[in-house]
């Protein structure tokens, strides 16, 4: 057993679980408010990247410094993509709020379909190179190996994300209209909450954070086509289920157990079967507990 | 009219304005920027963002006549159903009805003497996907249980014929009921697992399904050849005679009418039996049919065994017609393809499946000029029609008994 071989693969997992949780963020927390899986999130995330890599590389031929360019393509990543999420809710799920959860859920399906090829006839089917945009770190020069500075930077940005999303949820007053919404959307409603306001910011908040994680794992990974969003969700979703969906920390917990399962599993199994791990590993957990790692069980009433 | 008039107000412009506007901002980077990464330039698309801005303006408007259309709709549910209407009709005049009937098995039988073997081909598989459709109806339009991996059982039964055919030499014939009873096996073996699921844990875990049935095909090379897949598989024999080209086109067009029309007589006869109307009670609520004595766990297992079946056969008889196979043809999108004929069809109508099948299938092959818009079409169509008509383009007549004064009670 080479323990730095283990620590390269623990570190490598847990960034790609600090990706999956960016994601999983939006899926658990549309999920919790109106019980849709939102199967469109994932190309929300391949928005922001493409956003980010358009803007980049306009910005780059400016010869505008590489930090800067950084900063402000991550921010419009995370505009656009949040603006994305909004109107998609608008059109695609608004209306089916009363209609059978099948209707919502194919209406996602077809989201996701149009999305992708909307993304795939408007730039291009090839991958492109993503501009590498985070600057190699001094102070890892040591020990580069088992971890680079992006996936220093990833590890960094998702603590920072998480612990401003805790803030948001538990102390402020929109944080508590969520919580209230999630739990009793109609009560919530009775009480002056307006629902739609908090239903359009969770698919804000939750269209951000895929938008960081998207411009994140692209700089990690150099690369990006129309098609990273759709594996990319599955994945992230099946994290969120494996930490219970609908609850936040549950979904950060499960993609850190995801992101160390794959890792492990490509690293001394075969990386053949990568996404095979996902799958099988859902299996599991949903045979033996379908509420998730910490999910509570739901009673359904007739 | 009036109600029309009423949008070309200066209130109702200046809302379409102001959505023009907010697609014209969300769209900007990808429309209308396009970085050439090699060359390392840019070039900036504007005339896309007027046809974004022209469209936008446009459906933005009909958004809002289709919503109040909708909730005006919403009130009374006597609208008559297309296969309702098609029905009276027949029922008035039988002789309609008869010279219907003669008229469509003419045309069935005299289309491939008549076309090309291009066309003949396109049909066949119009065709299975009628039969694909009708099988996923039977999961998704009745028993309600959305099924993401169909795509799998359809491999399933291809993989069965090139297999047994590589290995073993057996033919057409002798594959075609092996590959719908693997197939079938298979079906019992996944809806075990996932009995305790519903909903979206459903459709994801039969998504994961499909995808590692299709990754186990990619990367298993001693089993399944790999991505590069099974090539020279014959093509159907009858009674032994080998057929050229022309005409096994013709003889696997025929295999696929006469499977069309034994589904078609299955089904109607499923939709019909105790099991059928289980499934139905199953959809409509689980909780409720259980207490009335539907055991669940039974339906929910024949649901998937037998929506399966019918894609294995059709997978045998795919893999006759390509003569090649490999796992790129049943991805994630075929399933998706299949979902998107029974829910534009009208999911629970066999009728309506039919129809679908036409309009998916045919309508790309005809149009190939918008066959890159293909898939963004479906995405759009998908949404609109959860939308605007959930039912689908034929729906499902619910069954209700009428009491008429003569009869005591009649089925409808």
């Amino acid at each position: 057993m080479d323990l730095s071989y283990f620590f390269e693969l623990f570190l490598g997992g847990m960034t790609r679980g600090s990706i999956y949780a960016l994601i999983a963020l939006g899926y658990t927390m549309v999920y919790g408010i109106i019980k849709l899986i939102n199967f469109a999130h994932g190309e929300i995330y391949m928005i922001g990247a493409f956003t980010a890599l358009i803007i980049s590389s306009v910005l780059g031929f400016t010869g505008m410094n590489s930090i800067l360019i950084l900063v402000i393509s991550g921010v419009l990543a995370i505009f656009f993509s949040a603006a994305y999420g909004a109107t998609m809710e608008k059109i695609a799920y608004k209306p089916l709020r009363q209609a059978p959860r099948l209707s919502a859920l194919i209406s996602a399906i077809g989201m996701s379909m149009f999305l992708q090829n909307y993304v795939l006839l408007a730039q291009t089917p090839d991958f492109l190179p993503f501009p590498a945009l985070i600057p190699d770190f001094k102070f890892l020069k040591p020990i580069e190996k088992i971890l680079s500075s992006t996936q220093l930077v990833i590890l960094v940005t998702t603590a920072v994300v998480m612990i401003l999303l805790t803030i948001l949820i538990k102390f402020t007053r929109t944080g508590k209209a969520m919580r209230a919404t999630s739990q009793d959307a109609k009560m919530a409603q009775l009480l002056g909450i307006n629902i739609n306001r908090v239903i359009t910011i969770t698919f804000i908040i939750g269209s951000a954070t895929a938008a960081i994680g998207g411009v994140l794992i692209s700089s990690h990974t150099g690369q990006l086509n129309y098609y990273i969003g759709f594996i990319a969700g599955i994945k992230a979703f099946v994290a969120a289920v494996l930490g219970g969906i609908g609850s936040i920390p549950g979904a950060v917990l499960g993609s850190f157990v995801l992101g160390w399962t794959e890792s492990f599993g490509t690293g001394y199994v075969s990386s053949d079967y990568e996404d095979v791990f996902a799958f099988i590993f859902l299996l599991i957990i949903l045979i033996f507990r379908p509420s998730g790692i910490l999910g509570r069980s739901q009673n359904d009433k007739v | 009219m009036s109600n029309l008039m009423k949008y070309f107000s200066l209130k109702e412009i200046k809302k379409s304005l102001v959505m023009t506007l907010w697609f014209m901002i969300l769209t900007f980077p990808i429309m209308v920027i396009k970085v050439n990464t090699i060359e390392n330039t840019v070039i900036w698309r504007w005339g896309y963002l007027a046809v974004i801005a022209v469209g936008s303006f446009i459906l933005s408007t009909l958004w809002r006549y289709m919503m109040e259309r909708k909730s005006l709709q919403a009130g009374n549910e006597s609208k008559i159903s297309l296969q309702q209407k098609l029905r009276e009709l027949g029922e008035k005049n039988p002789r309609l009805k008869r010279g219907a009937l003669a008229a469509v098995i003419v045309l069935v039988v005299a289309y491939p003497f008549a076309t090309s073997m291009y066309q003949t081909g396109i049909m066949t598989t119009a065709l299975m996907y009628v039969v694909l459709g009708l099988g996923l109806n039977i999961v998704v339009g009745l028993g309600g249980l959305l099924h993401l991996g169909y795509a799998a059982f359809y491999a399933v039964g291809a993989y069965t014929y090139a297999l047994l055919h590589v290995h073993f030499g057996i033919g057409f014939w002798v594959s075609l009921p092996i590959g719908a009873g693997l197939a079938t096996i298979l079906g019992i073996l996944i809806a075990i697992p996932v009995l305790r699921l519903r909903g979206d844990y459903l459709a994801i875990v039969t998504l994961g399904f499909g995808e590692i049935v299709r990754i186990i095909l990619e990367n298993w090379n001693d089993f399944s050849f790999g991505p590069s897949g099974i090539a020279n598989i014959p093509r159907p024999t009858l009674f032994g005679i080998h057929f050229k080209l022309q005409q096994a086109s013709v003889f696997i067009y025929f295999i696929m009418v006469a499977l069309v029309v034994f589904t078609i007589f299955i089904v109607r006869r499923l939709e019909n039996s105790r099991m059928g109307r289980a499934w139905i009670a199953m959809r409509e609520d689980e909780i409720a049919s259980q207490s009335m004595g539907i055991n669940i766990t039974k339906t929910k297992v024949m649901t998937f065994a037998i929506g399966a079946f019918w894609a294995g056969m059709i997978g045998v008889v795919f893999a006759a017609k390509t003569t090649f196979i490999n796992p790129a043809s049943f991805t994630l999108w075929e399933s998706v393809i299949i979902l998107c004929i029974v829910v534009i069809g009208g999911m629970g109508s066999i009728f309506g499946v039919v129809v679908g099948a036409g309009i998916l299938i045919l309508l790309p092959e005809y149009l190939r000029a918008f066959s890159q818009y293909r898939m963004l079409l479906f995405g759009a169509i998908l949404v609109l029609m959860m939308v605007f008509r959930p039912g689908g383009i034929v729906t499902n007549v619910r069954k209700v008994y009428r009491i008429d004064k003569d009869k005591t009670g009649e089925a409808e």
